[in-house]
């Protein structure tokens, strides 16, 4: 098997360099030739403090086509040198990264100086703070990901993580009014589905994509039954949760633009970078991530060590649902305070593609995550000045992003070798 | 899964060379693996294997009985199949199973029940009498919806329509007509060893085109329906060729891609459905395409009211069709080879890559052939009520139905009652329909690990009975 | 230390893997144990490790009994095991796999305090106590190379570190010669004979008579799940080769002198891009068969030899077009070197597969359409698409019988049929018809002495019914008896041609890629139909003396 993908491949590493130099073009050429010739003359205008804030950074003013053409002969430049020259892994990676924000920049600086966007300026804090908002779920999501895939079971169950999650936070606490137990409860329905994810994966040796899928499935319908059965006619015992307030933490929510974006918020985005740093670190640089991953890619090497080769996938598994449990809490008592049906909407199959998108590394999910966050965020943005842009075609982007990537177009992604491989001692 | 009756006996005939695979874990892993080399070779040849190891069982006594022997024999399969735990054992015992957790759920999600448990120790019997009371409402509405509803036979000796004796089961095989189309959509992927769990956004290729022939072109009535249907499963098979090529090109996991194209194609229908110049009805803010004309409808016959849409015939035709493809045709047997053994079968001169794009090819045909008969039959306009969830209960369906054309139409026709049954069952007991998503859960939950099934109803452990074979990862 | 076992038995279903084994190892003993393929030898060791839980026995140490449920506990009890498959995660470094299990932690320290462990890895005192040990023992062991990319001896010695740095006593090595060259497996026989000096004993298991003829202090013989017999090292190859087998084995496969006539293959500078793993990542420029060039006659063996993985099997598979490959392969005169695995399997090439279970069979096809498996779309099994199924089954019923392949049906799946019955089946659809070359790899890999037999015989009538034969296999053995004309195989190339009556030692050095000199080899030149067709007749035309 191994070899068929092998010899699949071959041609692609062959070919990727051009792949790679035509769509960066492809990108420069869209950005002269419809946001630079169809933008209206003017200025797009960035703000970069929200309104009524003590410290006010003074806004930025850019002349829109110039700078638009600018940025789309950059992105062919760096098209034709990457089809030219051998360039470094960090080179290619940052190629990649300055032809996108090109292009989101060539995109709302035409966007921003339409006719329908009235003169309202980007304001460059909300943006963040929408994107950040967004990413939470996805974040969380991804790095449940990442714990049940380095051990070597897959989760596709992250979506009914976030919706069973999302559910029981805000049933207890409306039902018991006390917004803690809600995170907390919500985070031990995430960690329950990762016990159950776990029992049958590695009890009962089910394939694990059929069983997540199952599983969303069986959450998406208990879910719709209880909210119609319970949530509907009872709504204010069962469904009226409040939600978390935000907290700035001091001094570093006062720094201009970084402070709002950053360190003013719910809970929710504290836990999530502890979240990260704790996963990332722990996978990287300690004696249990070393085992997780020594489970992950080769597990009769770490039985014959000594080490719990099952022991260590249900803890991960549970421990990762419980992380997507915090996500899918956030979803109600971290932002809206009621539930509704099927409100993860596909949330937890973003996340898995942020993992796989972000290499089955935490920092990486976390990245892409934010990314497609941000394509969240912008799709709202470009919404609420009614750019012409259909917002359906823009929330497609995150999907197709991820198709290019598993491709293997931007580098080749490889799961942990045992990933979705039941252990059994021979 | 008339296909496939050489499962049941396969406990008693084939024990005999297991030497190389002595760890217990392999018993189930191998034999019954939805690539199974079923087809009436398996099955005949299973069916002969068990007749001499039964009645070697009892010669000692049964030598003079020689007439009774194949009787003896038969019985003793049976047994053993119930013994064991073989695959259609464990399907009956699981869909049991659901049934019966799903009749908790409902009981103690009811107020009226739940009230009546609180005091439970002082009246233990109002309790339990509550309990079954909602229960069996519940059920019976399902079931008067689904299958038969016994006033409607009083109503016709009273002057009632005969018709609507027949009236719930022509609802169900209704309901069942995509799922059945769906289902046979990620069986046949699943034969060659491909998930797809795509069928939604090949459902909804298929469907958009569909719509637009139907409504945006004029041609002479069959000829019509004809070209709507081609164009339905043409429209399909492009998304599922697109998942295909990708997987042969490039390695790309077919799970991955086809989730991502569900929302892709989930975008664009919204998209296609919000502009005016595409497929929305004008002068309408709602997500709603035109009807497709009456000539490019499909028609239903059999007698007066109520009557069988001719799309569930052509959903029986598309089953018999996969079921040849797969045990009868040299296409099928690579299908089937690659899914089995996709190294095995690049060693023997198949085309690994060809077979993958071929396979999806059809899969997404056949989906897109479920959106064409959706539209064409039942809901003549394209929306997110037509929709529904048909691409993603394909999945259960194939699960359910192990991935064989015949168990997936009967899988399908399981499902296609519930989901006739819960208006009903909603309307008449306000159990929300969403029960019974609950229960097609449960069911391919409990089908997908038979070991839990054994354990639960004490079964011995047997061999081959899941789908657990193609656990394999995203490598490959 | 003492390791006794007494009584181990274990049985999977109906058959008895251990039957009653009693085994003690004195300390300082190296222990022969030897069993033919199937014997029980890896059980055994594998519940002497915790990977298996035996169903009667005991297991004692130093006289007290201990239960060993888990490899944890054979750490505990200083038991320590270099697997047949190794234990290492290819990704992670040397120091990784080392530390994986008994991982140092760093200590933040506080004043005069003991120290807190802080969970972080202390990844440089695992490199220093790899760094140690490797030069203790002569081991040159790097600490921070990934186990990918390191050979497969360097990566045993990496086995062997580990067991050292958990303080085994008694070290159990699993066919440890099987992917050393014979100059390897000297320089493991000295480290085992230095850990001896030591004072711990080793437990040698391996099926071949001469290894453990050379390291044995004593030698335990397993037949079939029993404990046959202890000889000394002294004891003859017959008795030993009979004791393991059970009957009295002809140790050479009788044959004629090979009649070779006109070349059936000729490979002209066939080259495959480097290892498939790392091509992709862009980072190995190294190609796993590098402008191999060679001919093959009808009614001749060629036997490739050389240590697994030096471009053998990509050079089948390469043969078979299952990989892209440069340079040129024409099989009777025409050119295939682009054709695709199913033109080349129709124009008359038949391929034995290295690894059965998953490139030459479907287990969970039934025996019947594994014997079609190749041959499923040709007449008579089908007919434009619509496949026979009555003629698949005469076909089956006539291989079956022809090849002796036990089954219960024709029907039954073939992952149900032992080893050798499997290869029966993949040996019956290839040579059940007419062929102009055989290409078998690794032919009798795991299987018992009967069946390896059945299958050199075979192998040796479809030679001289005038079939071109390619043998590709890392067991001399296999070779000597085999080959009519030996090339071996290192890094990708061929070190030189030889014939059957070469000694062991050349062909050693060969396998380590020593070619000591064109001059003394003219041979090795002959291979190379680019250098002169008549040198490559000469080579066809050597006989063994």
């Amino acid at each position: 098997m191994t070899a068929i993908v092998a010899a699949v491949r071959a041609p692609i590493v062959a070919n990727r360099r051009l792949i790679a130099a035509v769509t960066f073009v492809a990108f420069g050429l869209i950005d002269i030739l419809i946001f630079g010739l169809f933008s209206h003359k003017g200025d797009a205008t960035f703000a970069f403090s929200l309104f009524g804030a003590k410290v006010t950074v003074p806004s930025l003013h850019v002349p829109a086509r110039p700078v638009t053409y600018a940025l789309g002969i950059a992105s062919v430049l760096i098209g034709v040198a990457r089809a030219t020259v051998t360039e470094s892994k960090l080179l290619k990676r940052l190629s990649i990264a300055a032809v996108l924000l090109f292009f989101v920049l060539a995109m709302l600086l035409w966007s921003d100086t339409g006719s329908w966007a009235d003169g309202i300026p980007i304001n460059v804090i909300t943006l963040m703070q929408g994107t950040l908002a967004a990413s939470i779920p996805l974040i969380l999501g991804a790095l449940a990901g990442c714990m049940g895939e380095r051990s070597g079971v897959i989760n596709i169950a992250i979506e009914g993580q976030l919706l069973l999650g999302a559910f029981t936070a805000a049933v207890v606490a409306s039902a018991v009014g006390v917004l803690w137990l809600g995170l907390l409860s919500g985070s031990l329905a995430g960690g329950l589905i990762g016990a159950m994810l776990a029992l049958f994966a590695i009890r009962f040796l089910v394939d694990q994509i059929i069983l997540g899928v199952v599983i969303n499935l069986l959450i998406s319908g208990l879910t719709g039954y209880l909210y119609d059965r319970l949530l509907v006619p009872d709504a204010n015992t069962y469904n009226n949760a409040s939600t978390f307030s935000t907290v700035k933490i001091p001094v570093l929510g006062d720094i201009p633009v970084i402070g709002p974006i950053f360190f003013d918020s719910t809970i929710f985005l504290y836990i999530t970078y502890a979240a990260i740093i704790l996963v990332q670190v722990g996978l990287f640089s300690t004696r249990w991530g070393l085992r997780v991953r020594a489970v992950g890619e080769h597990p009769s090497a770490a039985d014959t060590v000594g080490i719990n080769v099952l022991g260590i996938r249900y803890r991960n598994l549970i421990l990762g649902g419980m992380l997507a449990g915090i996500g899918g809490a956030y979803l109600t008592i971290g932002s809206v305070g009621t539930f509704s049906k099927d409100m993860s909407s596909g949330l937890g199959y973003i996340a898995l593609a942020a993992m796989i998108f972000g290499r089955w590394t935490p920092l990486g999910a976390t990245l892409a995550a934010l990314l497609f966050g941000f394509t969240t965020a912008l799709g709202s943005f470009l919404g609420s000045i009614t750019v012409p842009i259909s917002p359906f075609i823009l929330g497609m982007a995150p999907y197709v992003a991820t198709i290019i990537a598993v491709a293997g177009l931007v580098g080749r992604v490889r799961a942990p070798a045992a990933d979705g491989k039941p252990y059994l001692r021979e | 899964m008339s296909d496939d009756p050489g499962g049941v006996p396969a406990g008693s005939g084939q024990d005999q060379g297991g030497t190389e695979n002595p760890r217990p874990g392999d018993g189930p892993a191998s034999p019954a693996s939805p690539a199974d080399p079923a087809g009436s070779a398996g099955a005949g040849g299973d069916a002969a294997a068990s007749g001499p190891a039964g009645s070697a069982d009892d010669q000692g006594d049964a030598s003079a009985e020689r007439g009774l022997g194949r009787f003896r024999g038969l019985d003793r399969a049976i047994l053993d199949a119930i013994i064991h735990g073989s695959p259609t054992v464990v399907t009956i015992l699981a869909v049991i199973s659901a049934l019966v957790l799903g009749a908790l759920i409902i009981a103690f999600s009811d107020t009226a029940v739940l009230h009546a448990w609180a005091s439970f120790f002082s009246a233990p019997g109002a309790a339990i009498s509550a309990a079954w009371q909602s229960i069996a409402s519940a059920y019976s509405a399902l079931f008067e919806g689904a299958i038969f509803n016994p006033h409607t036979v009083a109503a016709a000796f009273h002057g009632g329509s005969v018709g609507a004796i027949f009236y719930p089961l022509s609802e169900t095989a209704s309901e069942a007509t995509p799922l059945v189309l769906t289902g046979l959509s990620v069986a046949l992927a699943f034969r060659a060893g491909l998930f797809n769990i795509g069928a939604a956004s090949q459902w909804i290729g298929g469907a958009i085109v569909v719509t637009y022939l139907g409504f945006a072109v004029s041609l002479p009535p069959v000829i019509h329906v004809i070209v709507c249907l081609a164009g339905g499963f043409a429209g399909g098979a492009v998304m599922g060729w697109l998942v295909g090529d990708l997987k042969a090109r490039t390695g790309a996991h077919e799970v991955i891609v086809t989730i991502m194209l569900n929302y892709i194609m989930y975008d664009l229908l919204s998209y296609v459905l919000d502009t005016p110049k595409a497929l929305q009805l004008p002068h309408q803010a709602n997500l709603i395409s035109p009807n497709i004309a009456a000539d490019a409808q499909l028609p239903h016959v059999g007698g007066p009211p109520p009557q069988v849409g001719v799309g569930f015939l052509v959903a029986l035709a598309a089953a018999a069709g996969m079921w040849w493809l797969l045990e009868r045709s040299t296409t099928g047997f690579e299908f089937r080879t690659v899914g089995a053994n996709p190294s095995a079968a690049r060693t023997a001169g198949m085309s690994v890559q060809k077979t993958w794009i071929l396979a999806m090819l059809l899969a997404g045909g056949l989906a897109g052939l479920s959106g064409a008969v959706t539209i064409q039959g039942s809901f003549y306009s394209l929306n997110f009520q037509s929709y529904g969830t048909y691409g993603i209960d394909g999945i259960t369906v194939a699960l359910l139905g192990r991935a064989r054309p015949a168990g997936v139409v009967l899988a399908a026709l399981l499902f296609g009652a519930l989901n006739a049954g819960g208006p009903v069952m909603e309307a008449a007991t306000s159990v929300p329909i969403d029960i019974a998503e609950v229960i097609e859960g449960l069911i391919v939950l409990f089908v997908a690990a038979p070991p839990l099934i054994r354990a639960v109803f004490r079964l011995r452990e047997a061999r081959g009975s899941g789908m657990e074979a193609i656990a394999k990862g995203w490598n490959g | 230390m003492e390791l006794e076992l007494r009584g181990i038995t274990k049985r999977f279903g109906s058959l008895v893997a251990n039957d009653h084994i009693d085994l003690a190892v004195a300390p300082g003993e190296i222990r022969g144990l030897l069993g033919e393929n199937g014997a029980g030898k890896t059980t055994l060791m594998n519940v002497l490790y915790g990977l298996v839980q035996p169903d009667e026995g005991e297991i004692l140490v130093d006289g007290k009994q201990v239960t060993i449920h888990s490899p944890k506990d054979a750490i505990n009890a200083k038991i320590g095991m270099v697997h047949q498959h190794f234990m290492l995660v290819p990704v992670f470094t040397v120091a990784e796999n080392v530390a994986l299990g008994v991982e140092q932690q760093r200590k933040l320290k506080i004043g005069s305090l003991p120290g807190i462990p802080t969970g972080l890895l202390d990844r440089g005192r695992a490199r220093r106590q790899v760094i140690e040990l490797s030069e203790r023992y002569g081991l040159q062991v790097n600490p921070d190379v990934r186990i990918e990319d390191l050979p497969v001896g360097v990566q045993q010695r990496v086995e062997i570190i580990k067991a050292l740095l958990r303080q085994a006593s008694v070290l159990i090595l699993d066919e440890p010669t099987a992917v050393l060259t014979p100059g390897e497996t000297e320089d493991l026989f000295r480290v085992m004979r230095e850990l001896r000096e030591g004072g711990r004993s080793i437990v040698f298991i391996s099926h071949k008579l001469k290894e453990v003829q050379t390291i044995a202090d004593k030698i335990t013989v397993i037949r079939r799940g029993k404990v046959v017999g202890e000889r000394p090292p002294s004891t003859s190859d017959a008795e030993l080769a009979a004791l393991m087998v059970g009957r009295p084995v002809e140790l050479k496969v009788s044959k004629e002198p090979a009649k070779p006539a006109d070349v059936v293959l000729e490979v002209t500078d066939l080259t495959v891009a480097g290892a498939a793993g790392l091509a992709a990542a862009g980072q190995d420029s190294r190609n796993s068969v590098d402008g191999v060039s060679f001919q093959v006659r009808a009614g001749e063996i060629l036997g490739i030899a050389g240590v697994q993985g030096n471009g053998q099997t990509e050079l089948c598979e390469a043969l078979m077009g299952l990989l892209p490959s440069g340079g040129q392969v024409r099989l009777d005169g025409k050119d295939i070197s682009r054709a695709t695995p199913h033109d080349r399997l129709r124009s008359g090439i038949s391929y034995i597969p290295e690894d059965r279970r998953e490139d030459g069979l479907v287990s969970d096809f039934s025996v019947a359409d594994n014997l079609v498996l190749d041959l499923y779309d040709r007449k008579p099994f089908a007919s434009g698409i619509a496949m026979d199924l009555p003629a698949i089954r005469a076909n089956a019923r006539t291989l079956t019988t022809e090849f002796d392949v036990r089954t219960s049906s024709i029907d039954a799946t073939v992952g149900t049929l032992s080893g050798g019955n499997q290869q029966k089946v993949i040996l019956a659809r290839e040579v059940g018809r007419r062929v102009r070359l055989l290409l078998a790899s690794q032919p009798t890999r795991g299987l018992d002495v009967g069946s390896i037999e059945f299958v050199h015989r075979r192998i040796i009538e479809e030679r001289d019914q005038g079939v071109a034969v390619i043998i590709v296999s890392s067991e001399l053995d296999e070779i000597y008896a085999l080959a009519d004309r030996i090339a071996v195989m290192y890094e990708g190339q061929i070190t030189g041609f030889r014939p059957p009556s070469v000694p062991v030692t050349e062909l050693g050095l060969l396998m380590a890629g020593v070619r000591n000199g064109a001059a003394a080899d003219p041979a090795g030149s002959d291979g190379n139909p680019d250098d002169g067709p008549p040198g490559g007749g000469s080579a066809g035309r050597t006989e063994p003396t």
